[in-house]
């Protein structure tokens, strides 16, 4: 009897056993705390860098669009800036009871001072988008437009940069002042960044979007999709279920296994060699993107696949082939719909990777600099990482900002599409229980 | 998974009566044959889709003009695209920076659609890439100048003013030096070492990768005049001249930052005895926090390199494929743009991102090679 209690006896005392155990669940608590804490770390750092990009000061000006300045028939070669600094120094003449003397510059500056660089360019934009503006005289011609302030006055309104009276400072005291006056009598106004989200890129922080990138990146992504989800799933249910055993099967397998390993890059370099250099096929386009992106994404999608359908109890299988239907038939009508659940998750998790791959498309050539929304998958495309990429390579201040809210906007991209895989899940477990 | 195979020995045929009768009404009848039809139908048409992006997609004619190179170019070859976007017609080029050796490697891979029309340089093309050219095809290609741009050495507006010459660069950074007619190592490690004048602060400089045009143009306005200017270089042949002219330190002051220039910004802030190199708009867009070093004791600011007073300075090119001027939509037309005088004259607009225009006379000739279409070689 002894010799039995012996055995049943703890080796360590309980109260000592119990604290082991707290400290167990207080380490794995700690990971936990530690994982939350750099999250929360690098989600609030980015969201305070990235809300200057969320508002703009814009200028209400006045323009006289008359047809001398700007023929009514060539807009795009009327003399926008011209326009713009008759537009300044009449605000300025109107104003000047609000204003100090002192602060108000020569006519010759002034646009130049207070309105973004890429003012011109907007103002032709919005008035060819606009062509029952034109043709007018006098006070018909004349029109009130919105137009983004200089970048060094956005971000000194931001708090983002001191004016100085030293040679060559950005902003000088007398402007900010006089900015600061502008701002009271509610002629410049703190406004919502709506061009970050429809405009493609700009060399002017101020008019530069991500709609460019967006619209890159979701077309290379359902390239990716419509090549990567057939072929994954077939191949998954050869290997599963119709592969003959044998060596030579397991070798396929294995390597299918080690492609999800490699190195993205090296699906660049494949892309670069195999599509453009020797298929000729055009240079940055999301359709390239998009095939080289299926490359990477397709061994992820046969091994997930594959693990789904391993997963498919037997029985059921086995249930249909015994009532006689073809193993076309058991697959179609039974297996995949059971591991349909699995195999679309794993597939939405390895698109939101190549969604948020730039090594592969640097390589294609979906790095480059472009003004306007991309049309189809055969027009060249910029895609969102690479857009976060060239701005944080800009030596304007105000793209800092921007390649930050791109980030923020990436990363709610891949939030909603985890969380949407999340929920296809958990809907298809439910109708599978039924 | 071996065990979860359908035993190959089951019948796959269902007998015929089974089809028929539908014996329970809650499970509904299988559908063999649409679904059959509807797998071998999508297949079928995946399987076209797919042939058709194959095949079809190399056939489109391009109708962007594309531009690659230099990081250098880059900048004003964005602005001159997006001006030609705004007053033509034309859908926006495509620029892309791909540094001035990967510009001429995929510039001369061959002519047609795949390949790019224009490419941005900040040094002269070599003779190399010329045969890669020639040998490729691309028979026909015109040179273009098109400015200046300026180089810059700053520091942190918390540390003192600094004023170096081509001589203490040298000093501070190549890998070796002369000392009494005999190379040795580099042996300084405080700016007074090098030069009694100069503070008694550690040498801590970054600048740009040995893969980066601004590090080769440095070496060769600054670091190389330095090296000149001793008189143990004089004796020396061609080639070891080179290397002891070309070679900068590796034994910790002098930091390879990476091609990023705004991290090197960041890190001039944060450490007020660091000093850095690279190009002259970043130290113009952050003069709130950074101060130029003069050199020979000019300050680089736009004025200074514009009247050509600070030694600092480069030559910035485009290259033209002549064989796709007339092919390319617009390519005319944007190389008409990037010559303007609009664009690259002395009140150009790209003068706003740093451009140091060329003489009236040069810019006139400039004008005519390129709409001329004036072949290199």
């Amino acid at each position: 009897m002894s010799g039995l209690l012996d055995l049943v006896k703890p080796r360590r005392s309980l109260s000592r056993r119990k604290r082991a155990d707290r400290l167990f669940a207080a380490c794995g608590a700690g990971a936990v705390f530690l994982v939350v804490l750099w999250i929360g770390f690098l989600f609030a750092s980015l969201l305070v860098r990235a809300l200057p990009a969320m508002t703009a000061y814009e200028i209400a000006l006045t323009v006289q669009l008359e047809p001398e300045q700007i023929p009514p028939d060539n807009p795009r070669r009327g003399n926008w800036r011209g326009v713009l600094a008759q537009a300044v120094a009449d605000l300025l003449n109107a104003e000047a009871q609000t204003l100090d003397a002192e602060l108000i510059p020569s006519e010759r500056v002034a646009a130049k001072l207070l309105l973004s660089k890429g003012a011109a360019a907007e103002l032709r934009s919005l008035v060819i988008k606009n062509p029952s503006w034109l043709g007018k005289t006098g006070t018909e011609s004349a029109r009130t437009v919105f137009l983004p302030v200089s970048d060094s006055l956005d971000q000194y309104a931001k708090g983002l940069l001191v004016p100085s009276t030293q040679d060559g400072a950005l902003v000088s005291p007398k402007t900010a002042e006089l900015f600061d006056q502008l701002r009271q009598a509610g002629v410049v106004q703190r406004k919502f960044a709506w061009r970050f989200f429809v405009r493609a890129d700009s060399r002017f922080p101020a008019l530069a979007g991500i709609a460019g990138a967006v619209k890159g990146s979701l077309l290379a992504i359902m390239v990716c999709l419509f090549l990567s989800f057939p072929v994954g799933v077939a191949a998954a249910v050869w290997f599963e279920d119709f592969a003959p055993e044998g060596r030579r099967t397991d070798l396929f397998r294995i390597n299918v296994y080690n492609l999800a390993a490699v190195p993205s890059i090296i699906f660049g370099l494949l892309g670069l060699a195999v599509f453009l250099n020797f298929f000729s096929m055009p240079r940055g386009a999301p359709l390239v993107g998009g095939m080289v992106l299926a490359l990477m994404t397709l061994p992820t999608v046969i091994v997930v696949s594959a693990s789904a359908l391993r997963a498919v109890p037997s029985n059921l299988r086995e249930a249909a082939l015994a009532l006689g239907a073809s193993r076309q038939e058991a697959i179609l009508h039974h297996v995949l719909p059971y591991a349909l659940p699995g195999i679309l998750t794993g597939t939405i998790i390895g698109l939101a990777r190549a969604f948020g791959e730039t090594a592969p498309l640097l390589l294609i050539g979906m790095t480059a600099f472009l003004t306007s929304v991309p049309e189809g998958i055969s027009s060249p495309a910029t895609a969102l990482p690479a857009q976060i990429f060239l701005w944080a390579d800009q030596p304007e201040r105000g793209f800092a900002a921007r390649a930050s809210a791109a980030i923020v906007a990436l990363l709610i991209v891949l939030t909603l599409v985890n969380l949407a895989a999340i929920l296809l899940r958990e809907k298809m477990e439910k109708g599978r229980s039924r | 998974m071996g065990t979860l195979h359908a035993p190959r020995t089951i019948p796959t045929t269902p007998p015929a009566t089974n089809k028929k009768k539908n014996l329970n009404p809650r499970c509904p009848k299988p559908r063999t044959r649409f679904g059959f039809l509807v797998s071998c139908g999508l297949s079928l048409v995946w399987a076209f889709a797919l042939m058709a992006l194959v095949l079809v997609a190399p056939a489109l004619a391009r109708d962007t003009v594309h531009i690659v190179g230099s990081s250098t170019v880059f900048p004003f070859s964005q602005a001159v695209a997006e001006e030609f976007t705004g007053l033509t017609e034309f859908s926006a080029p495509v620029v892309e920076s791909t540094g001035t050796g990967g510009g001429f490697k995929l510039f001369c891979s061959g002519i047609g659609a795949a390949t790019p029309d224009v490419t941005g340089a900040s040094r002269l093309m070599k003779d190399s890439e010329k045969e890669l050219c020639v040998e490729n095809g691309v028979a026909s290609v015109t040179e273009v100048r098109f400015g200046f741009d300026g180089l810059s050495i700053a520091t942190s507006q918390e540390a003192q003013p600094l004023a170096l010459t081509p001589r203490q660069i040298f000093l501070a950074l190549a890998a070796e030096v002369p000392q009494d007619g005999n190379w040795i190592a580099n042996p300084f490690s405080r700016w007074n070492e090098v030069d009694a004048s100069l503070p008694n602060e550690e040498i801590i400089v970054f600048g740009p990768p040995p893969t980066s045009g601004t590090r080769d143009a440095f070496l060769e306005l600054a670091v190389v005049p330095g090296c000149d200017s001793f008189a143990e270089t004089k004796s020396l042949d061609k080639e070891t001249r080179k290397q002891r002219c070309h070679r900068l330190r590796s034994d910790g002051p002098f930091i390879e930052a990476g091609e990023n220039d705004n991290l090197i910004v960041q890190r001039l802030v944060s450490d007020p005895r660091a000093v850095g190199i690279f190009g002259l708009s970043f130290l113009e867009e952050n003069r709130d926090k950074l101060r130029g070093v003069a050199v020979n004791g000019v300050e680089p600011s736009f004025e200074t390199v514009r009247d050509r007073s600070y030694p600092l300075v480069r030559p910035l090119l485009v290259y033209v494929k002549n064989a796709h001027r007339e092919v390319i939509p617009g390519l005319e037309d944007f190389v008409a743009a990037f010559v303007d005088e609009w664009a690259i004259g002395e009140s150009g607009y790209l003068l706003e991102r740093g451009l140091v225009p060329l003489e009236a006379t040069a810019r006139a000739e400039t004008q005519e090679v390129a709409l001329s279409a004036k072949p290199l070689f």
